[in-house]
């Protein structure tokens, strides 16, 4: 016999397991084959399981045993080389004694983690080998010949092969060489398969569907078996996989600005946040937004003002995480202010909110507010913001949860100001104007004190807004 | 053109008169005066050769008209119908890669040459053969990479689904045979070898007959004839072709349609190659095999290697062991039924249902109609017998004279390059050298992907010379994996496997299984026809990195034990 293809894997690989040990499945015992783990075994005879070589190895075949029968085994001497999908590669025992009896023969294959041999721990108990690999070989034998999916130790699914194997002979299946292929690999038994293909043949959409494999979506597929279809619910990953095809949807592409905001989501995903909400009383700010209204000033602007001046107490708060292992203090307090335009979102950036003063803030939003409608914002006006606000009160929202946009440390998003009873210290009810604030912030630089005294401040400036306007 | 009754002209008496009339004797003594205005006439291709080159010839024709008159004189004593003298001193019937080898070196042995070729130049292999089909293998090859986003990946390549154009791909084969066959034709032109259309047959000793049907036939005589007449695929019987979905290799080539399942019969050359096409196209394959392992023809380590690169991951099953002995082409709305019988048992295995099958069981001699009865010459199973110098025996065993056979038509190695240099080799026998071709030496590649490719005995049929001859051999392997070529292309599967004498370094065989197999292989033919041993050739130095330097490194792993830097004795033919 030639030598076995060896440079796939140059360390031979070990593979066995004490009989006594209950397999709970066949992939967690190829994961760690169990040691001395159980000290009472009564008996000392061990199996020689067919080993997982590759991740796509579902059965191997025994192209040579090394030892025979009655040869002594030392712990980590080869045994046997395997063929598996990929290469040959050398088996070893890892447990001494003698090789008692050898159940998958030469040229045959066995599915991964059935026994291929069995080992005796001394001679007294090879007779007793024997008597187990007779059992066992049978069983092994017949469900490799019948080729029904490997049907190993304690599998949990009844699945009787038997019978199924008896009704295969009559009943003519037809599968196509993929088809059969998808069916040995996600275990599904092909005689139970419906063909929907060409002549009734079964197709490997058909194998795909009964394994609970969504079909790529390029496939047409007619819509009441996809609703009617359990949709497996999986973790989507970034890459959008397969959905459902709904019929009658039309598929509109991104516009730049679209796509733009669909990147900067998912790169958000990659920020650890946490979010605090705040009751802020708003009747001093309400009534000094009556006062200054006239003269051109927002509620945007005053927001804008106020979180400016609280953050200017707590730089941590205006401060972006950008390599994971340190803080960057920006030196000054850029507010990006969340705006929905043309079927799009952006942040236009008041710079320096907390020095320029109420007026001059108001009339710069303004400007921005029109470039933006014109698409002539420059790239300094919308992304050079270190803190977002974000704000739907207008709409009658009471409260919400923004997203942490990328390079930023914190995004405040604040909710309508509605009235609301409250108690006071002496249990008096009263009915004032609230507003609930709930900032977003990324939990490796900003801690939830941080964000708590944050929005103290904040709520301290907003009750006594004077000092806006100074 | 030239007449061979030139008898006015006034020649010195020899002792064999008679072949000195001969047109090719009439050259030689003319071209002793090379300024003689009618000779320059006469051949219009000899104008491009230097006078130094027309001495050279002119010296081993003397040699050659020596040899030559011994043998002819003898044939005419024994059979007094010959002519006794000739229009062409080589006709060459079937103008394949064979026929067209053997013009081409004629032409250059100065001989007056025709080729007689009842279909279209350039036979099996450049319009229904290895030509086609490799438009069709570049194509797969590109979708095959295209296709396989974690091989593109891992090259940091980004490519959105790629598609293809059937027709378009049909075209790009069609286009290839058809500047090939251009080319042949071409350069046989050029060379000023006469094309004779029509089908060729023998009608006594070197004397042949060709015409269209139909039309009137001609007779023309000549000193040597070869027939090249090549081959057609075979069909076994029980299957019924209907060029539609039941196809041979000459219907597959035209790629009419991609079917969803296709089944081929045969998992030689011809089934491999059409399982890397139709898989890369989007089809599945069942490959129903006689023998009980797929790819017998190859190193069984090869093979097991191939399958499980070029077989077990695509979308491929087999049957082996079992003859597809009744296949029936789909109509009425059936599929294609393809009845299987166990090779040993006889009995009826199992029927299936296909969109198409491919019959690619081998392929069978074309050597109907070439007259061979009125030479006694009898064929076996097609074939026609001949010695190791490819000249064809007759029924009785006995040399016929004048008359070679090579290529397919002969079976001795069914290859267009070895058709190729078989003519090469009479060529030169018939020029006065005597010449055996070795085959060993000869390489055969098949250019899936990757490719496989060899030359000389596999690991059993070098095992089983050396116990009936007494010597031990060796085995060096070389992966793909420890090259730097073949991972910067991220294709590291494959494997060298050189069989070799220790004890004096003889090449016996070499087997590729990756990247450019095909090419790599005649570093090791070159080697094994030149009688290099191992000892000399592992000092040949390759560029670096190329994929060359897997041949390099496997050379450098034999170990020889003898040490002589001696070429071995001459090749011997088998």
């Amino acid at each position: 016999m030639a030598s076995p293809l060896q440079y796939k894997s140059p360390t031979p690989l070990s593979f066995s397991s004490t009989i006594s040990s209950t397999i709970s499945s066949p992939r967690s015992f190829s994961c760690s084959p169990r040691r001395y783990k159980l000290p009472s075994i009564q008996s000392k005879i061990r199996e020689i399981f067919m080993p997982a070589l590759s991740s796509t190895m579902t059965e191997g075949k025994i192209v040579s045993w090394v030892k025979s029968e009655g040869d002594l085994l030392s712990k980590g001497e080869p045994v046997v080389v395997v063929e598996s999908d990929k290469a040959d590669m050398d088996v070893e025992t890892f447990y001494g004694g003698i090789l008692a009896a050898i159940v998958v023969n030469e040229g045959e294959t066995a599915p991964v983690g059935a026994p291929v041999a069995f080992l005796a721990e001394t001679e007294d108990e090879i007779a007793e080998a024997k008597a187990k690999a007779k059992a066992k070989g049978q069983s092994v034998v017949a469900t490799s010949e019948a080729a029904s999916p490997p049907n190993v130790a304690a599998s949990p699914p009844p699945s009787p092969p038997p019978p199924a194997a008896a009704t295969s002979g009559p009943r003519k299946i037809i599968a196509t060489p993929y088809a059969k292929k998808l069916a040995k690999q996600h275990k599904v038994d092909i005689n139970k398969v419906i063909g929907t293909g060409a002549f009734g043949r079964i197709t490997p959409e058909d194998v795909e569907k009964a394994a609970g494999i969504t079909p790529a979506p390029s496939k047409s597929i007619p819509a009441a078996n996809v609703v009617a279809a359990p949709t497996p619910v999986a973790p989507q990953k970034a890459s959008p996989t397969s959905f459902p095809e709904i019929p009658g949807s039309t598929v509109v592409p991104f516009t730049t600005m679209q796509a733009a905001v669909s990147k900067n989501m998912m790169e958000s995903l990659s920020v650890p946040t946490f979010r605090v909400g705040y009751p802020v009383s708003t009747a001093a700010l309400d009534a000094l937004y009556d006062k200054v209204k006239p003269k051109g000033v927002t509620m945007t602007a005053l927001l804008a003002k106020a979180a400016a001046m609280a953050l200017a107490q707590h730089p941590v708060v205006n401060s972006t995480c950008k390599d994971g292992k340190s803080f960057t203090y920006n030196s000054s307090v850029n507010i990006a202010v969340a705006v929905a335009i043309n079927g799009g979102l952006i942040t236009p950036v008041l710079q320096d909110a907390d020095k320029l003063d109420l007026y001059l803030l108001s009339q710069r939003w303004k400007e921005l507010v029109d470039k933006a409608r014109a698409k002539q914002l420059q790239p300094h006006e919308y992304n050079s913001g270190t803190f977002t606000l974000s704000n739907l009160g207008m709409f009658g929202v009471d409260r919400f949860d923004a997203i942490l946009p990328p390079g930023q440390g914190a995004i405040m998003a604040v909710g309508a100001s509605k009235p609301t009873v409250v108690t006071d210290a002496e249990g008096f009810f009263s009915v004032k104007n609230k507003m609930l604030v709930n900032v977003t912030a990324d939990h490796r630089i900003i801690y939830g004190a941080d964000l708590a005294a944050f929005l103290q401040t904040l709520s301290k400036i907003v009750e006594n807004p004077e000092s806006l306007t100074m | 053109m030239h007449s061979s009754s030139s008898t006015s002209l006034s020649l010195p008496p020899t002792n064999c008169s008679i072949l000195k009339r001969s047109h090719k004797n009439h050259v030689q003594q003319i071209s002793v005066k090379p300024l003689n205005v009618p000779f320059c006439g006469l051949r219009k291709e000899v104008l491009s050769f230097s006078f130094s080159q027309l001495k050279i010839r002119c010296e081993t024709q003397r040699v050659r008209s020596f040899f030559r008159n011994n043998i002819v004189s003898a044939s005419v004593v024994d059979n007094g119908s010959a002519p006794t003298s000739f229009d062409y001193d080589l006709v060459i019937i079937g103008a394949g890669v064979g026929g067209h080898g053997a013009a081409l070196h004629a032409v250059e042995k100065g001989l007056k040459t025709a080729i007689i070729e009842g279909d279209v130049i350039g036979g099996t292999c450049v319009n229904r053969g290895c030509v086609p089909s490799k438009a069709l293998l570049a194509v797969s090859g590109r979708m095959r990479e295209l296709k396989n986003e974690h091989h593109l990946k891992a090259l940091g390549l980004q490519v959105s689904a790629a598609g293809y154009d059937r027709q378009a791909v049909a075209d790009h084969a069609n286009n290839l045979a058809s500047k090939i066959r251009n080319n042949l034709t071409n350069s046989l032109k050029a060379l000023g070898v006469d094309i004779l259309t029509g089908v060729g047959t023998i009608v006594g000793p070197q004397r042949v007959k060709y015409g269209k049907v139909g039309f009137s036939d001609n007779e023309v005589t000549a000193r040597d004839i070869i027939i090249a007449t090549g081959s057609v695929p075979f069909v076994p019987r029980g299957i019924e072709v209907d060029g539609k979905t039941v196809i041979t290799s000459d219907h597959a080539l035209k790629l009419e349609f991609v079917p969803e399942w296709i089944a081929i019969v045969g998992s030689g050359y011809i089934g491999l190659e059409f399982s890397d096409v139709y898989t890369a196209l989007g089809s599945e394959v069942t490959f129903i095999e006689a023998l009980d392992q797929l790819m017998p023809g190859f190193d069984p380590e090869i093979s097991k290697l191939a399958q499980r690169i070029l077989v077990n991951p695509r979308k491929i099953d087999y049957h082996t062991g079992v003859f597809a002995t009744k296949i029936t082409p789909a109509k009425d709305g059936k599929p294609v039924v393809i009845e299987l019988t166990d090779a040993k048992t006889k009995e009826l295995k199992e029927t299936l249902e296909v969109d198409a099958a491919l019959i690619a069981t081998g392929r069978a001699p074309f050597t109907e109609g070439l007259g061979l009865e009125n030479i006694n010459v009898l064929t076996q199973r097609g074939f026609i017998p001949i010695d190791e110098r490819m000249r064809v025996l007759d029924a009785d065993g006995k040399l016929v004279p004048h008359l070679y056979c090579i290529g397919d038509a002969n079976g001795k190695m069914m290859l267009a390059h070895a058709a190729s240099a078989q003519g090469i080799s009479v060529v030169e026998q018939v020029s006065g050298r005597d010449h055996v071709l070795n085959h060993l030496s000869i390489p055969a590649a098949c250019f899936t992907h990757p490719e496989i490719s060899m030359v000389g005995l596999t690991e059993p049929q070098a095992r089983e010379k050396a116990e009936n001859e007494g010597f031990v051999i060796s085995i060096a392997k070389t992966s793909f994996k420890a090259n730097t070529k073949a991972l910067a292309e991220n294709e590291g599967e494959g494997l060298a496997k050189l069989i070799y004498r220790p004890d004096n370094g003889e090449i016996l065989g070499v087997h590729i299984f990756g990247l450019h197999a095909a090419d790599l292989i005649h570093e090791a033919s070159n080697a094994m026809a030149l009688g290099t041993t191992i000892q000399d050739i592992k000092f040949a130095v390759h560029a670096h990195p190329t994929l060359s330097e897997v041949l390099d490194e496997l050379f450098k792993s034999a170990k020889v034990t003898s040490h002589d830097h001696h070429p071995l004795s001459e090749p011997v033919a088998v």
